[in-house]
């Protein structure tokens, strides 16, 4: 991990606003991407992730409303800058997506190498034969025979849909990859194959990557660092081993009962009672006390700051140093069934 | 060069004309829409070829008897009018503009509803609700008191007629173009075309378009056929070009020489045209419609 900073993103706020008030989806999000990581960011659905990446990308609908106190990608002011710049500099050129449902991202009337000229020849003069020799050599990093360039999108499988998307990304060479729930939908096999080539394409290319999705066990296997994302916070955010070996907050506690480890056989699976909040109407507090069984007072009407606990470790939680004692306490059923 | 030039044009358009026809034979009734269709054209290019007589000659007939208000025989095979003018002359001149007519209106109309529908439903907002209640104005115009204001001021020109048509005909495919758009822009590889940063221009034209084409070209079908009944009504309540001769225009003369129930023959031939070419338009649009609605097809 270098210290080359790509993305640096320093309280994100996204509000929606309703017929039932303001939805606050993103709160108070910072976090940096450094050059050639992968940053993972986890969460159950409706947490936050996508709402957290449309607003970076600016494909948010008008109704939402971005505020933020800093956001620079490899130096520049994304913040301040007008749209039609933005589209022309920044989009895809500097920050790709690889867009959730991946599968249905492509236009059904055209060829899908056509799709990939198109992105190429929208931010680069590069003539028809250029554009598709080298749309040839995308499909040929990320395992496409090049003469399916031709096809149309409905002739493909899922996971042939997908690797087009990726090859669509890695087009002009940005700088930062956003995937947006790269395999789900997809099964284990080609989930897997499809895993295995972004592990071999990062190692080609010199891109950062941004990696939602709400599988701990993708993450963990991908990711350099990680945020758990919830109820529109980062509730925590530490390295891959760090999250994993010293996990500091109680959510990330639950996750982590939750999810089978297959080292310790026949251990049963803790889930955490209860459900995510809708983010309606404004939040008090920190958002998951109401699950939390380690919650105290204060916890329902005051929103926790974020806590150092170490270089890359952040965490908020007022108890962030009880921790010890709480990671004792969450691994026994008990502790989470007395909220019920 | 020049070679390049042409196939970079002639491919594409080739490759077009070869997908629609393949749309259109796939269906029977397409197949005979087609036919009708064309027939209906050869006639009209070649109209002045094909005419026997001057549409506007009285005519005698071989024993120099004046031939008024004569049923079809063998000299007059449409039979004749009051004035003596030939019926079958006067039907295939009238081809022409009644096609004329009905491909100019009809394209026009497309195109000015295709463009009104496209950008109110991608933009929304603002935009789509100024459209729109523009649109619904012109729905609350009845059409005969329109075109007859429209004709007092300019004249009865085919140009006014044309024009009064496309107004009065968009609406329709404007509205209908609008909803599809609404659907298709809210797909994902919409989202994803803007990611990829295409302009507005881009998507509107380039990704939504393509995928209301066969609902486009059904209604391009529906909107010609609507501008021949159009012009033919017109024409019927005298408000046609009084230089050209159409099918409607024929009707017109008839009503005005009082011979109606006399003269079956006069009202029969140009009744059975304009009949039979909107069903063949119909009857093509149909096949669009097994397009853009794979449900209506047989399995």
């Amino acid at each position: 991990m270098s210290n080359n900073r790509v993305l640096r993103v320093k309280n994100l706020n996204v509000r929606y606003q309703t017929q039932q008030g303001p939805v606050h989806a993103v709160n108070d999000v910072s976090f940096d991407v450094f050059q050639d990581e992968v940053f993972g960011i986890a969460g159950e659905s409706g947490c936050g992730k996508s709402t957290l990446i449309r607003a970076l990308m600016r494909l948010l609908p008008d109704s939402a409303e971005v505020t933020a106190n800093e956001i620079t990608l490899s130096g520049q002011n994304l913040e301040s800058m007008p749209e039609r710049r933005f589209r022309e500099e920044v989009l895809w050129s500097k920050m790709s997506l690889v867009p959730q449902s991946a599968m249905n991202s492509l236009n059904p009337v055209y060829r899908v190498g056509n799709q990939i000229m198109e992105a190429i020849q929208a931010h680069s003069s590069k003539t028809n034969a250029q554009a598709r020799e080298r749309t040839a050599h995308l499909f040929d990093i990320v395992g496409l025979q090049p003469d399916l360039m031709d096809n149309y999108p409905h002739e493909f499988s899922g996971g042939m849909r997908q690797r087009a998307m990726i090859a669509m990304s890695l087009a002009l060479d940005p700088g930062l990859i956003i995937m947006d729930e790269p395999t789900t939908g997809l099964d284990v096999l080609v989930q897997e194959r499809i895993l295995r080539r972004i592990r071999e394409i990062r190692e080609e290319i010199s891109s950062s990557i941004i990696l939602i999705t709400h599988d701990i066990a993708v993450i963990a296997e991908m990711s350099d660092r990680i945020a758990v994302m919830y109820g529109g916070y980062f509730m925590e955010q530490a390295t891959a081993i760090d999250l994993f070996e010293t996990p500091s907050h109680p959510y990330t506690l639950g996750l982590k009962n939750a999810f089978p480890s297959i080292r310790r056989k026949g251990q049963e699976l803790i889930s955490i009672p209860g459900s995510p909040p809708t983010l309606i109407g404004e939040c008090k507090g920190c958002p998951f006390w109401e699950r939390c069984p380690f919650s105290v007072e204060h916890c329902s009407n005051e929103t926790p700051a974020i806590e150092k606990l170490a270089q890359y470790h952040e965490v908020r939680c007022f108890r962030h140093k009880d921790t010890p004692q709480l990671r004792e306490l969450a691994s026994k059923k008990g502790t989470w069934l007395s909220l019920d | 060069m020049t070679t390049k030039i042409k196939d970079s044009l002639f491919k594409p358009l080739k490759k077009i004309v070869v997908e629609q026809y393949g749309i259109i034979t796939s269906n029977r009734m397409g197949v005979i829409g087609l036919s009708f269709l064309l027939f209906f054209l050869i006639v009209a290019i070649f109209a002045p070829w094909l005419a026997p007589h001057d549409p506007w000659e009285m005519m005698y007939d071989v024993n120099e008897e004046f031939a008024s208000l004569r049923s079809p025989s063998w000299e007059f095979p449409l039979g004749t009018t009051h004035l003596g003018y030939d019926l079958f002359s006067q039907l295939i001149l009238a081809t022409r503009t009644t096609l004329l007519i009905g491909s100019v209106s009809g394209a026009i109309s497309i195109l000015i509803g295709a463009n009104i529908g496209l950008i109110a439903g991608y933009y929304g907002g603002k935009i789509d609700e100024l459209l729109m209640r523009f649109t619904d104005i012109l729905y609350g115009m009845p059409f005969l008191p329109f075109i007859i204001v429209l004709i007092s001021l300019f004249g009865r020109h085919l140009e006014f007629i044309i024009l009064a048509i496309v107004l009065i005909i968009w609406r329709t495919s404007a509205r209908v173009i609008r909803a599809q758009t609404i659907s298709i822009k809210q797909r994902q590889f919409i989202a994803a075309a803007k990611a990829r940063g295409c302009s507005d221009f881009r998507i509107i034209y380039r990704h939504i378009l393509p995928n209301v084409m066969p609902l486009l070209l059904l209604y391009a079908a529906f909107n010609i056929a609507w501008s021949i009944i159009t012009e033919a009504s017109t024409s019927f309540l005298g408000f046609g070009d009084g230089d050209t001769i159409s099918w409607g225009g024929m009707l017109y003369e008839l009503f005005l020489s009082g011979k109606t129930r006399v003269a079956w023959w006069w009202f029969a031939a140009p009744s059975i045209c304009i009949i039979l070419l909107v069903i063949s338009l119909v009857l093509i649009s149909r096949a669009y419609e097994e397009v853009a609605n794979p449900r209506l097809r047989k399995r």
